[in-house]
């Protein structure tokens, strides 16, 4: 399953990247998390309590399922208006 | 329904003329504005920077409309985010309401501010005496959204 995962704001100033292409067997978000958080050192970030995740621009849980194809997307709680 | 995400500047005081000119059917107008302030968690702040996730930024601000549509009845919505390089004083965000009575009015720009806060995806960086800091989120916003989901 190929995925693009992005990243913002903190976690893509702390990863020093804004995202990147995937191929794994993922049936969730929380399992490409948990892949990421792994490669230790700074994809720590990701195992944040409060992170913030969506699916194709849609905010979702972390248990939301994949497909081929899917943008998937990590970042810290939401700070506008 | 309008929604706007951009780097320049705009007229709050025209957008919520805009807002009832076209319609006699209005009734009300509530309008919201966010502005830049130079003081936040005893803190100076210089500026501003505001990060989005182009693309989701105008489907999530899209959805939160819909939504307001859905449960008041309203005649127009309008949502203007400004993302990029902000001074203390600028406005931020707007959200106009337009109904035929002041309680839709009132309640759909209020539900619509909560839900940007905690749904939209903006992320904004200060700059300080300090250095640049990530604002971090409120509590009190995330129960200020919750109070629509009773």
């Amino acid at each position: 399953m190929k995925l693009n995962v992005v990243f913002f704001a903190r976690y893509r100033e702390v990863l020093g990247c804004e995202g990147e292409a995937l191929d794994g067997d993922f049936a969730s978000i929380e399992h490409v998390r948990s892949h990421l958080v792994q490669r230790g050192g700074a994809w720590q970030v990701l195992a944040e309590a409060n992170l913030m995740c969506a699916r194709n621009q849609d905010l979702c849980k972390p248990d939301e399922r994949l497909c081929e194809g899917d943008e998937v997307a990590f970042f810290p709680p939401v700070t506008g208006g | 329904m309008a929604i706007r995400v951009q780097a320049a500047t705009f007229d709050p005081g025209a957008e919520t003329n805009a807002l009832h000119a076209a319609n006699t059917g209005v009734g009300a107008v509530v309008s919201f504005v966010g502005y830049v302030r130079d003081f936040n968690d005893g803190h100076e702040v210089a500026g501003l920077f505001l990060e989005h996730y182009p693309g989701m930024t105008e489907k999530a601000l899209g959805k939160i409309a819909a939504e307001a549509q859905d449960r008041w009845p309203l005649l127009h919505l309008e949502i203007v985010h400004r993302v990029g390089a902000l001074e203390p004083g600028e406005p931020i965000v707007y959200v106009g309401v337009a109904s035929a009575h002041r309680q839709a009015a009132f309640e759909a720009c209020a539900f619509v501010m909560d839900y940007l806060k905690t749904r939209a995806p903006f992320w904004k960086k200060e700059q300080t005496a300090n250095g640049p800091r990530w604002v971090e989120s409120r509590t009190s916003d995330d129960a200020a959204a919750q109070r629509w989901e009773q």
